[in-house]
């Protein structure tokens, strides 16, 4: 047997998107062209044209239309894939929803982009967020080898959970920097992913008279339908994910920790959260301050759909817990808010920054860590 | 290709149980496309009449695959089932059955989107001139002058010719059919099934309820809008754009019918003015101008 030779080289952020997904071998996919998630969509198109990548290339009119493309694929038994950032997540709303309650396992890439006014280009998380009660399976990553192996583990993830999953990068800080990555050979990715079973959730086949999507004869069916799809199917995800991070880490030597990864919190008295691309700069904070001796580690969220609770709950043993939101809502960011909703609210600092794409480095990491532990914030404060 | 209506074939995919409205049009015309297309076609279906009177899931009153959607998606996740069955090798009609309303207006971006990439879809827009599964409100599709929910005093817009919109994008077929002449909707079904690309077929299908008539007049209703000239009937294949008998009768204007003879059979024009009735008349005149103008301009057959 040819041994496997996993391929050394370097890609952006958005072209690691482009080598998983053709890694995947989807058989449709539809984008949408938008600002910083574009280079997705053209290189798919040229592994296509190029005939690299033997999927149906869809060139549709807008993302509303993209996310319709890959939601009729997947029930009609397809492998399917898009890409998209911002107000064109916005602009697909309609279709997300339909998407997950209909148990469609598609992947979203979300190059994730603030949202105007005024037109904004840079990052912010606040685009990704709006699926998070929708039932889609939501994961950031915080390298481009990361949103690589993110990316092909997604297609197992979707497909075991039966839910579509977004795999979020931050734009510009991964989708357009370039990184050392390593591809896994296609064989692995082939025995790592198999095909998909076409029949899961169900599938639309000519002469077979089912019908989805028509009115409940019972609202109480249609609730419960809810329930599993949203409450109950994103917990037993929990298990899918830590299961596919560690498989794939068996074959890559490469795992992430599955929901969240801890770093350096095993002996902190203080944890920092945060997650996608700033959680380098704040583990660069973390290692200065341990140095100046502060008892202090990190908890990274990889998922927060399905939401890590577990995890979550262990930070109750940290004095002060300091969550970083890169999005904002009337009561802090999201992650603050979700936490806050686990814990005492006294251990609690949410610190929103870097909104609107303002620059958050691990030096501004470093001296609002400290200002956290000190006491000189409030339960919410925001950086600009 | 000649047949008779009794020699199609018997099995029935619209089933007793279903929740449309007694003589309802749309249903005729669903029985049809069952004869036509039966075990082939997997349905896209937008919010809509056709959405509700399937009846209650996870039952069906129609026998068919059928794949419910959000308003404005049809032609998209139909696009997608098209696209999914050629990379699996599955043989198969991706078919759109849709409103005007999901047609005409809110999923107008996607079915032009589909049409200008040729997605190899058939696209059925049932036209009963309102949206009425939210109450006869009117729609791009409603004709001048009717009344509606949302045009108390009358419509005051034309009616959107949506089928040359769609012919004008070039693609392979498109045609006009009336529930009143199934011979004629079942060739063109037949008809679009062979073809490779995009096919729309825009359906004339009257309403009971929406357009204030006896619901025992449904047929004589939809026969009178071509007998009149007011619904015309052509197609238009790989560049050839011809009139379809009866049409072709029409085409001199002394051989219609008299506009008002459709109109007061319809509680929706009960309240036309003789200068609405003339602005009608105008309207009516100018769509055959610009059908006969095409007719000339495009080959015939
Ligand atoms: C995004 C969205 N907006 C509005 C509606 C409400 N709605 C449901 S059906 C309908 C009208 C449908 O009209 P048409 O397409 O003409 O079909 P008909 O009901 O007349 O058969 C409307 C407005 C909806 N379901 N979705
Ligand atoms: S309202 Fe009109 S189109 Fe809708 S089901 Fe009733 S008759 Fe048919």
């Amino acid at each position: 047997m040819k041994a496997l030779v996993a391929q050394k080289t370097a890609l952006t952020g958005n072209y690691a998107v482009a080598y998983a997904v053709k890694m995947a071998k989807p058989h449709v996919i539809a984008a949408y062209p938008i600002t910083p998630q574009t280079s997705i969509v053209e290189k798919l198109s040229e592994f296509v044209e190029r005939g690299e990548l033997n999927a149906r290339f869809v060139n549709v009119e807008s993302e509303f239309a993209a996310m319709s493309v890959v939601y009729g694929a997947a029930m009609a038994g397809a492998r399917a894939f898009t890409a998209t950032s911002s107000h064109g997540l916005l602009y697909m709303y309609e279709a997300t929803w339909w998407t997950a309650l209909s148990r469609a396992p598609v992947v979203m890439a979300v190059v994730t982009r603030t949202i105007g006014p005024p037109w904004n280009i840079h990052v912010e998380h606040n685009d990704i967020l709006v699926l998070r009660d929708t039932g889609w399976l939501i994961a950031m990553a915080e390298t481009v080898q990361e949103v690589l192996d993110l990316t092909i583990q997604a297609f197992r993830i979707a497909e075991t959970a039966v839910l579509p999953t977004a795999v979020g990068l931050d734009g510009f800080i991964l989708s357009h920097s370039t990184e050392p990555v390593e591809l896994p050979p296609q064989e692995l990715v082939d025995k790592f992913l198999p095909p998909r079973r076409p029949d899961v959730p169900l599938l639309l086949r000519p002469g077979e008279a089912v019908t989805f999507g028509n009115l409940p004869s019972d609202n109480r069916d249609h609730a419960r339908h809810k329930i599993a799809t949203v409450y109950t199917a994103q917990r037993e995800a929990k298990k899918i994910v830590s299961q596919v991070d560690e498989e794939y880490g068996r074959l890559t030597g490469r795992r992430y920790g599955g929901l969240v990864e801890w770093y350096k919190a095993g002996d902190a008295k203080n944890v920092v959260v945060c997650m996608g691309a700033w959680c380098s700069d704040a583990k660069q904070a973390v290692e200065s301050l341990r140095r100046r001796g502060i008892s202090i580690g990190l908890m990274r969220v990889r998922f927060i759909r399905p939401f890590p609770e577990e995890e979550v709950a262990k930070l109750d043993q940290y004095e002060r817990v300091v969550v970083y939101d890169r999005d904002i809502t009337p009561l802090g960011g999201v992650l603050g808010t979700e936490i806050k909703a686990l814990l005492s609210r006294a251990r609690v600092v949410n610190i929103v920054a870097g909104i609107a794409g303002v620059d958050f480095d691990a030096q501004n990491f470093y001296e609002t860590i400290q200002k956290a532990l000190d006491g000189s914030y409030r339960e919410v404060e925001f950086v600009v | 290709m000649s047949f008779r209506i009794d020699q199609l074939p018997k099995k029935k995919y619209v089933v007793p149980g279903n929740a449309a409205c007694a003589g309802c049009g749309m249903m005729i015309g669903w029985k049809i496309l069952g004869m036509a297309l039966g075990e082939e076609a997997v349905l896209t279906i937008p919010a809509s009449c056709a959405a509700v009177v399937q009846g209650l899931s996870p039952k069906s009153g129609v026998a068919m695959p059928i794949l419910n959607v959000p308003f404005a998606s049809a032609a998209a996740v139909a696009t997608g089932i098209a696209e999914a069955y050629r990379s699996l090798g599955v043989k198969g009609h991706a078919v759109v059955w849709a409103g005007d309303g999901g047609t005409s207006d809110i999923g107008f971006a996607t079915l032009s989107g589909a049409a200008e990439r040729n997605s190899n879809i058939i696209y059925i827009m049932y036209d009963n001139e309102a949206y009425m599964n939210t109450g006869i409100q009117r729609s791009s599709s409603t004709p001048l002058a009717a009344w509606t929910t949302t045009t108390p005093m009358g419509k005051r817009e034309r009616k959107k010719d949506v089928a040359l919109l769609m012919a004008m994008h070039g693609v392979p077929y498109v045609a006009t059919a009336s529930i009143a002449y199934p011979q004629d909707f079942y060739r063109k079904l037949k008809r679009a099934a062979e073809v490779e690309g995009f096919k729309f077929i825009h359906l004339h299908t009257p309403c009971p309820p929406g357009w204030r008539f006896d619901p025992a007049k449904t047929v004589e209703v939809a026969r009178l809008a071509v007998e009149t000239g007011v619904w015309i009937l052509w197609e238009y294949d790989h560049g050839h754009f011809r009139l379809n008998p009866p049409s072709t009768t029409y085409a001199d204007k002394a051989k219609r019918r008299p506009l008002i003879e459709y109109l007061k059979l319809q509680g929706r024009f009960a309240h036309v003015t003789e200068e609405q009735v003339k602005a009608l008349e105008e309207d009516v005149e100018a769509r055959w101008r610009s059908i006969l103008a095409l007719a000339k301009a495009f080959p015939q057959s």
